[in-house]
């Protein structure tokens, strides 16, 4: 349960704007979609709400009883030389749970993804899908209240992404808050409760998947939309 | 000539005395001085990388200029701070084996902190954003950094190692020389070339070249084990 305010939010990088008083409220629960063609903020969005940007002006909130315990999957799995155990146990480390706990968890959201034979393997020698599936269980073992990914399926094959999917799903149902950044508007069509459209860093529109995604409003979100619908929506649709 | 070459293999034949002793004075000191480097200039290194404060540039530019410090200079500067008059002169550490541990340090540790730098600065900007959203406290995000470049780190290591090895300004103005004590590999060669010790001169220098292309073949293999292992070095 974390439901993100973010409020006239600015961010700029060597004086170029990347949001422009980005202003949205992402419901607690379910998966936010932010969706919108490259260079409108997604990302950037992705990583203010994170705490990893601070913005230039404006604010961002995050409801909840505590500070959620966040996991975040980036565009390229970022992974420390060691085995693919040993990525998912560090995550693990500022949880306060002793170690055979984090071993066992460690091993548990491998096996989620599919990955318990590698388990002992170097991470960064692991497939280019088998490193994002790492990435993803890293993610899971965490049990975070808040996930954010940014595209997290771009560079798995067609089981693989059913897999992620499934996994994002798990962790949605299970309370989190999940915030993903797709251009595979099927995926977002498969996932998503609500979708943002972000244009030059603000977002132009955010409702129901189905109803952005069927009858946009905005101008932007239409024409976005319609470079990307019939290769992807329909598809996923029949 | 030809004796000299007979005699010269005499002597790395037979393990003579004096090729062995100077050679185990001069490994002792500069992996002695590669220890203590390792351990001051790597966190100074990842901490000059990783945080932000005013001068951080000019920190920078120093620690790499510092790289290239001649040594003769850093044995004259710890020569005046060891000397009797000097503030740690009282220590009597002058003409000591230590006083040449010290000076070698001093050579060492700038290399190896820039050194460390580039490479935390590269590894940061990698893994950081990953490891600041996992919750990870600062310290044991500069572990793991640390950890994730150990490759890159052992490679900085012999490299400081063959730098103090074979430099003689150092040891020399710090040292003395001294025979039996704080003669070393290069002070012995540069000695007895001028006596006409040839062989022992030319002995030393065969395993000070020995030596060098040994580190350069472990750096070489380290690298191939990294990239095989884990990919990359």
């Amino acid at each position: 349960m974390a439901a993100i305010t973010l409020d006239k939010v600015e961010v700029a990088f060597n004086g170029k704007t990347v949001l422009d008083r980005l202003t949205t409220e992402l419901p607690p629960t379910g998966v936010t979609a932010l969706i919108g063609p490259n260079g409108a903020g997604k990302s950037v969005t992705l990583r203010v709400i994170d705490g990893l940007v601070a913005p230039n002006s404006g604010s961002v909130r995050i409801s909840g009883q505590r500070p959620p315990r966040r996991a975040f999957v980036f565009q390229r799995p970022v992974l420390v030389r060691a085995s693919a155990a040993a990525n998912v146990e560090l995550a693990l480390t500022p949880l306060r749970i002793t170690r055979a706990e984090r071993k066992a968890r460690a091993r548990a959201a491998l096996d989620r993804l599919g990955l318990s034979a590698r388990a002992d393997h170097p991470a960064t020698l692991l497939s280019g899908g088998e490193q994002q599936r790492l990435a993803l269980a890293r993610a899971w073992a965490i049990e975070p209240d808040l996930v954010l990914l940014d595209e997290p399926t771009a560079n798995l094959d067609p089981a693989a992404t059913e897999l992620a999917e499934g996994l994002v799903d798990e962790i949605s149902r299970r309370g989190a808050k999940v915030v993903l950044v797709s251009h595979n508007l099927g995926q977002v069509v498969r996932l998503a409760d609500d979708v943002v459209v972000l244009s030059r860093g603000r977002a132009v529109e955010h409702g129901p998947t189905r109803a952005v995604l069927t009858s946009p409003r905005s101008a932007e979100a239409q024409a976005y939309i319609k470079g990307e619908l019939p290769w992807t929506f329909f598809a996923a649709a029949s | 000539m030809l004796d000299t070459f007979n005699e010269t293999i005499f002597r790395l034949a037979t393990l003579d005395r004096d090729v062995v002793s100077i050679a185990a004075l001069s490994l002792r000191v500069s992996l002695a001085a590669v220890g203590v480097g390792l351990l001051l200039g790597v966190p100074l290194g990842a901490l000059v990388a990783v945080a932000r404060f005013p001068g951080r540039g000019a920190v920078v530019a120093l620690l790499n200029a510092f790289m290239g410090l001649p040594p003769v200079v850093v044995g004259l500067f710890v020569y005046l701070l060891l000397s009797r008059s000097g503030p740690l002169g009282a220590a009597g550490l002058l003409f000591t084996p230590s006083a040449m541990i010290v000076a070698q340090t001093a050579l060492a540790t700038p290399l190896i902190a820039a050194l460390t730098r580039q490479i935390v600065a590269d590894a940061e900007a990698n893994l950081g954003p990953q490891l600041r959203s996992l919750g990870l406290s600062a310290v044991r995000r500069s572990a793991v950094v640390i950890y994730d470049v150990r490759f890159s780190l052992v490679t900085v290591a012999l490299a400081a190692f063959g730098r103090l090895v074979s430099e003689i300004g150092a040891v020399l103005v710090v040292g003395g020389n001294i025979d039996g004590y704080t003669r070393t590999m290069t002070t012995a060669i540069s000695l007895e070339t001028q006596k006409g010790d040839l062989s022992l001169a030319l002995a030393l220098g065969l395993v000070l070249i020995a030596l060098v292309v040994a580190i350069n073949a472990a750096a070489l293999g380290l690298r191939g084990y990294a990239a095989r292992a884990y990919g990359s070095a």
